[in-house]
């Protein structure tokens, strides 16, 4: 049966609905994390504020952030608000930028991970009749499991096939008749090239949606993929520490992802002063969990860029949506002084009508940053006449020095030499010896 | 009337080339002529074989990027300024050619030229080259080589 909403009254509540059940919510999770969690306490302690201070939703700016650094220092259980006993299951984050962080859920919070995956798949177009292939990583990485419990919660049929083994995954596409692809945007990238190169016509698969997340990819990047797997593809954000995949998602009408209010307060900060900015203006996304029973974070600086508008979607959602993930502080290049964000020349590629198959190279020449792109040359663009290839690398160059303002040297490589990602890509190689 | 030409994109690096006409070789395509175009960061190769489509498809399936492109070869007098009369012929019409590469035919008379002429100069090219009498040569003459 099509559902326009999984759970209609709160996805669609007026503001003051979502407002008061905010504040009702953050009130009880501060008292709750004051008591017990000795790291908050001792953080609301050193900024002079007491869990009786937080009177509604507005008061949220007097508790002090929380960072990744604070997660590692409470490694492993540090910051858990519940007794261990209560905890069904545990989970950790990637640890690709140091040591990993360990969070856990107890079983509500199990299920209220299901129902944000729920709203996320059911806005995407799925009901109990759909198979859901699940590419994204079951392990200790939240990836898989948020929407494999989503997609049982709705009755639909969860393929738990995890990433890798990319042909396989094409078997189970076919043979499964999976409907709705579920991993990140570049192992989905590598999962359309396969099915091209097994000579298969995507069109003829009962694959209809996507839903694609865990790293930052660009709006050109999204139809490029609708284009190759000819289906309609939606975004999902998430993070371990704050719950894993499902925290917003877009609906159909594709113009921004819905944050689960119900469960998380999103803020929008000033990097560099980490004031509010208002609705619209881009900066650091900051989340508090106000649901959460076992693993709560208050204020969490997630390191990534976005902007919010907390209009009505047109869809009858009334979730603020947060924009596409602009950019992370982390991924931030700094070239020559120009801060350089790797989908910003993603972006560029895809208007010239290169595939997104790229990397960059960041180097230090005679003290001075140089940057490589490297990018695939598609059949469509090749010619036997070398100015015409040569006149493609140069338009790219300028676009690129339009966008950015700096020179950056393109190189043509052949297809099928850059590295592919069955997880989150890893497109940037910077070989500038900064910190040694 | 037209020859048929691949060119297939080379990265510059060793063995690159290697790799492809030991590609050829393994499918038993045989080479009539080879031209290769090098920029600072890449090369194209551009060939003419006995079996044009069957190349294309052994090196695309090895995920080379390959092109198939209708080009005109002409066979010129093997004698000095054989060459130079057939650009003149083309020099006057102000038509550009964007490169040109020589093979050897089987009449010790005759060298083969390949001149790849713009696409919309080609219709007046070819109709100069019948009206001073330089044939064209057509895949049957590729065939026989």
């Amino acid at each position: 049966m099509k559902m326009k909403y999984w759970q209609e009254e709160i996805e669609t509540a007026s503001r003051e609905t979502l407002d008061s059940l905010q504040s009702e919510r953050l009130i009880a999770t501060v008292k709750r994390v004051y008591e017990k969690v000795p790291m908050y306490r001792q953080r609301m302690d050193e900024a002079g504020v007491k869990p009786e201070d937080i009177k509604n939703i507005k008061d949220i700016t007097k508790l002090p952030f929380t960072t990744k650094q604070d997660l590692r220092d409470t490694y492993p259980y540090g910051m858990f608000a519940t007794d261990l006993s209560e905890v069904v299951e545990l989970h950790a984050s990637s640890g690709t930028t140091g040591k990993q962080i360990v969070v856990g859920y107890t079983e509500k919070d199990v299920h209220t991970w299901g129902e944000i995956c729920a709203r996320a798949l059911v806005a995407a177009g799925a009901d109990e009749t759909d198979f859901v292939h699940v590419s994204y990583g079951y392990g200790l990485f939240t990836g898989g499991f948020g929407l494999h419990y989503g997609a049982q919660q709705i009755g639909a049929t969860a393929i738990p096939v995890s990433a890798g083994q990319t042909k396989r995954q094409v078997t189970i596409l076919e043979d499964f008749g999976s409907t709705i692809l579920c991993c990140t945007p570049s192992y989905a990238m590598t999962i359309a090239e396969a099915v091209e190169q097994a000579g298969i016509d995507a069109s003829k698969l009962p694959l209809k949606a996507g839903i694609f997340g865990a790293e930052p990819w660009t709006e050109e990047m999204r139809q490029y993929i609708e284009d190759k797997l000819k289906i309609k593809a939606y975004d999902i954000y998430g993070l371990t520490e704050v719950m894993g995949p499902g925290v917003s998602f877009t609906c159909e009408k594709q113009c921004g992802m819905h944050v689960n209010e119900d469960h998380f307060i999103i803020e929008v900060l000033d990097p560099e002063t980490f004031d509010p900015v208002p609705d619209g203006t881009i900066g650091e996304i900051v989340f508090t969990c106000i649901t959460k029973e076992a693993f709560p974070v208050i204020r969490y600086r997630t390191k990534d860029l976005g902007y919010i508008t907390r209009e009505k979607c047109e869809c009858g959602r009334s979730f603020a949506r947060m924009s596409k993930i602009l950019g992370r502080t982390d991924d931030m290049l700094i070239i020559r002084g120009v801060n350089v964000f790797p989908s910003q020349i993603e972006t560029v590629l895809l208007e010239q009508g290169f595939a997104p198959n790229y990397m960059l190279v960041v180097d230090r020449v005679k003290n001075s940053d140089t940057l490589e792109v490297q990018v695939e040359i598609s059949a469509d663009m090749f010619s036997d006449v070398t100015t015409a290839l040569t006149a493609a690398e140069r338009k790219l160059q300028i676009a690129i020095r339009e966008l950015l303002g700096i020179q950056a040297t393109v190189k043509l490589v052949a297809p099928n030499t850059l590295p592919r990602f069955e997880g989150k890509a890893k497109r940037v190689i910077d070989n500038r010896k900064l910190h040694d | 009337m037209a020859i048929k030409q691949l060119s297939i994109f080379v990265e510059n690096k060793s063995g690159a080339l290697a790799d492809i006409t030991g590609i050829l070789a393994e499918n038993s395509v045989d080479l009539r002529a080879l031209s290769i175009a090098e920029t600072q960061d890449f090369g194209i190769l551009r060939l003419i074989v006995n079996d044009t489509e069957k190349a294309a498809k052994v090196l695309r399936d090895k995920n080379c990027v390959v092109n198939i492109t209708e080009i005109c070869a002409v066979a010129v007098p093997d004698t000095p300024g054989g060459l130079a009369s057939v650009l003149r012929i083309l020099a006057d019409a102000n038509i550009v050619v964007e490169y040109t590469y020589a093979f050897i035919s089987n009449s010790k008379k005759d060298a083969y030229v390949v001149l790849r002429i713009n696409e919309h100069d080609l219709a007046t090219a070819e109709k100069l080259f019948r009206e001073k009498g330089i044939r064209e040569i057509n895949e049957s003459d590729i065939q026989s080589l």
